[in-house]
């Protein structure tokens, strides 16, 4: 009886904080599906309209900016480039950085690492003008090399494949060379197989991170052809129903991402063998 | 020049841990060698070496007539089973016999075929498609054997293979290894802390000390005739007795009996061993032994007591004779078997 009644105290809690995560969300969502003029009247609405085609296409078509040269759609697909592209260049720079650190003979190797491992300390704001003065000499102002590059070398997914193949059994390496396979091969047949959930797991993560910059996207690009979702949130105008149709439809990618991959996520950030 | 030749060769590791001093060895081809030694001796540093996992500090080692100090191991055509096996986890059982082949370039048929041979006379052709982790002990044991077997190689290396698998499956994979060597010929190193899988496998043995071969020979050799203290102690089970004496003008007195006429001319403190086989109750004696405790196998009695000076003695005796707790036996050395080593250097004097 106690039992029953602590547990279900405790899905009290739990149902209360789903509840104050959820309901905010959801008001967004139904009052989206309105009117503006309703909203205007009546405020934010708890019950679905159905104005829901109308708004979300209109918003997904709608030429916004200050010189009304960009859709939502081209937003979409600009974020959709630049997070991939952040997850992809940072994977495979993360994979190959902790390959060179764990397996070649480089003096100082651990300190090299926790050079770069103290990085995660610098956050980009910090060095945000640097970094841009390089991409303006660089002439990649404007363009999705210069959105992606600066902000795709991950401390954090080298800690975490570092710290993997630390534990693989350096038999394991012994039994390949006796195999006859060279590094490269001990890299793409072993390596990369046995990190394979790791992998996905970092590049959800990374798909996310790079989906969700603001400030570097914001510096980097004064083409309006350029702007991304998250930057998009802030710049489009149009009236309140339009607006939250966007704040809806900017949370799908990452939402979309994690669950079709969260089996892998998991098992990549928390148990992965 | 044999198959295998190694020259005074000697490892330092970068912690200056000296693992291995001055050896040299030979093996001939389709010879089964054991390295056999005490944990920590250097048996599996210089297993690694030949393997070429580990730089050779000094010295030559010469395979097939080739020099390999510096071939990569992944050009030396070695083999090597290991503690753990080291199965490629994410491969199947197929993979990881044909990985080493696919690396060598070898067509997809030829491959079929040598990794099925290989498979069937293993007896794992049922499993090729599972992975090492849904394998028992003695399965991931002949995957990892059949690796090394696949790829036909110059040379085999065992380090301590058989270590992982329990008591009874140690003994039949022993015997499984031992057949398929003298199957397939191939020359083969075998490393082992344990005296009885050296014996029974070994064509020769090498007994290794402190990262010195204190000698090599066939195993009947070196029980017979074990050059030095340390080889007598570890080679023979249960181990031989040890008792204190001192060598005068051919005669050897230890507490409580003499042996004269020794062939030796050695003088000064000396220790004498005796092996619990080489013991028989007699009249005329030369120990009493006072008996503690009697092991009953079966086909023998192992006979623990103390002598007189209350030195732990072990006597091995026919399993048909009935000793008591508490008595009193009468032994005399048969045969004349008995080793004498040099106290201070350990050497064999007579
Ligand atoms: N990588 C290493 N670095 C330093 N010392 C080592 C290393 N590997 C082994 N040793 C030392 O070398 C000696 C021989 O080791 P090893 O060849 O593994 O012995 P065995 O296989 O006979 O048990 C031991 O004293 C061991 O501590
Ligand atoms: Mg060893």
């Amino acid at each position: 009886m106690t039992r029953f009644i602590t547990s279900s105290f405790s899905h009290l809690i739990l149902l209360i904080g789903i509840l104050i995560m959820v309901v905010p969300v959801w008001m967004i969502f139904a009052s989206s599906t309105h009117t503006s003029s309703m909203i205007n009247m009546n405020g934010l609405q708890m019950f679905l309209g159905d104005s829901f085609y109308e708004n979300y296409l209109r918003v997904l078509l709608y030429q916004g900016g200050f010189f009304k040269e960009i859709t939502a759609l081209k937003m979409f697909f600009n974020s959709f480039i630049m997070a991939t592209g952040v997850a992809i260049l940072s994977v495979v720079t993360s994979l190959m950085a902790a390959y060179a650190l764990v397996y070649y003979r480089i003096k100082y190797a651990t300190l090299l690492f926790w050079i770069i491992f103290i990085t995660i300390l610098v956050p980009l704001e910090l060095r945000i003008f640097p970094t841009y003065s390089v991409m303006a000499e660089l002439n990649l102002v404007n363009s999705y090399f210069g959105l992606i590059v600066p902000i795709s070398a991950s401390a954090i997914a080298t800690l975490f494949f570092r710290q993997f193949y630390k534990t693989v059994p350096d038999e394991l390496l012994e039994s390949a060379k006796l195999d006859g396979a060279n590094t490269w091969r001990f890299f793409v047949d072993f390596l990369i197989p046995l990190s394979k959930t790791m992998i996905v797991a970092m590049l959800i993560f990374m798909f996310v991170f790079g989906y969700n910059q603001y400030l570097w996207p914001l510096l980097v690009t004064t083409s309006e052809q350029y702007w991304t979702v998250v930057m998009g949130l802030k710049m489009m105008s149009g009236s309140i129903v339009h607006r939250f149709a966007f704040v809806m439809m900017s949370m799908v990618p990452p939402i979309l991402i994690i669950i079709v991959l969260q089996k892998y996520f998991i098992k990549g950030v928390f148990q992965d063998k | 020049m044999s198959f295998l030749d190694l020259k005074n060769v000697t490892k330092i590791y970068p912690n200056g841990t000296k693992a291995v001093h001055e050896t040299s060895l030979s093996v001939d081809e389709g010879e089964f060698m054991v390295f056999v030694g005490p944990s920590g001796c250097g048996k599996s540093t210089l297993l690694r070496m030949v393997a070429g996992l580990e730089d050779i500090t000094e010295g030559d080692i010469n395979l097939d007539g080739k020099l390999i100090n510096e071939v990569d191991p992944s050009e030396r055509d070695v083999a090597m089973v290991f503690q753990n096996y080291a199965l490629y986890p994410h491969m199947n059982v197929y993979n990881n016999l044909a990985y080493g082949l696919k690396n060598r370039g070898i067509d997809k048929e030829t491959i079929e075929q040598k990794v099925n041979d290989a498979a069937k006379l293993l007896q794992i052709s049922d499993y090729l498609q599972r992975k090492p982790s849904m394998l028992s002990g003695g399965q991931r044991q002949r995957v990892a054997m059949g690796r090394a077997i696949v790829r036909n190689p110059k040379i085999f290396l065992f380090d301590e293979p058989l270590s992982n698998l329990d008591a009874k499956l140690r003994i039949q994979m022993r015997l499984e290894i031992k057949k398929l060597q003298q199957k397939v010929g191939v020359t083969s190193i075998f490393v082992t802390h344990d005296q009885v899988e050296a014996m029974t496998l070994a064509d020769r043995l090498a007994v290794i000390n402190n990262g010195i071969i204190e000698q090599l020979g066939t195993p009947i050799e070196i029980y017979d005739n074990p050059k030095s203290l340390f080889v007598a102690g570890f080679i023979g089970s249960p181990q031989m007795n040890f008792l204190d004496g001192n060598i005068k003008n051919k005669t050897l007195s230890a507490e409580g009996f003499e042996i004269k006429d020794i062939g030796s001319d050695f003088e000064g403190e000396v220790k004498l061993g005796i092996r619990p086989e080489h013991l028989s109750q007699s009249e005329n004696s030369l120990i009493n032994l006072k008996v503690d405790l009697v092991e009953q196998l079966g086909s023998d009695n192992l006979v623990y007591g103390q002598l007189k000076d209350k030195k732990d003695f072990c006597y091995r005796c026919p399993g048909n004779l009935t000793i008591e707790k508490g008595a009193d036996l009468s032994l005399n050395i048969e045969n004349n078997k008995y080793y004498i080593f040099d106290k201070s250097t350990g050497k064999r004097v007579n």
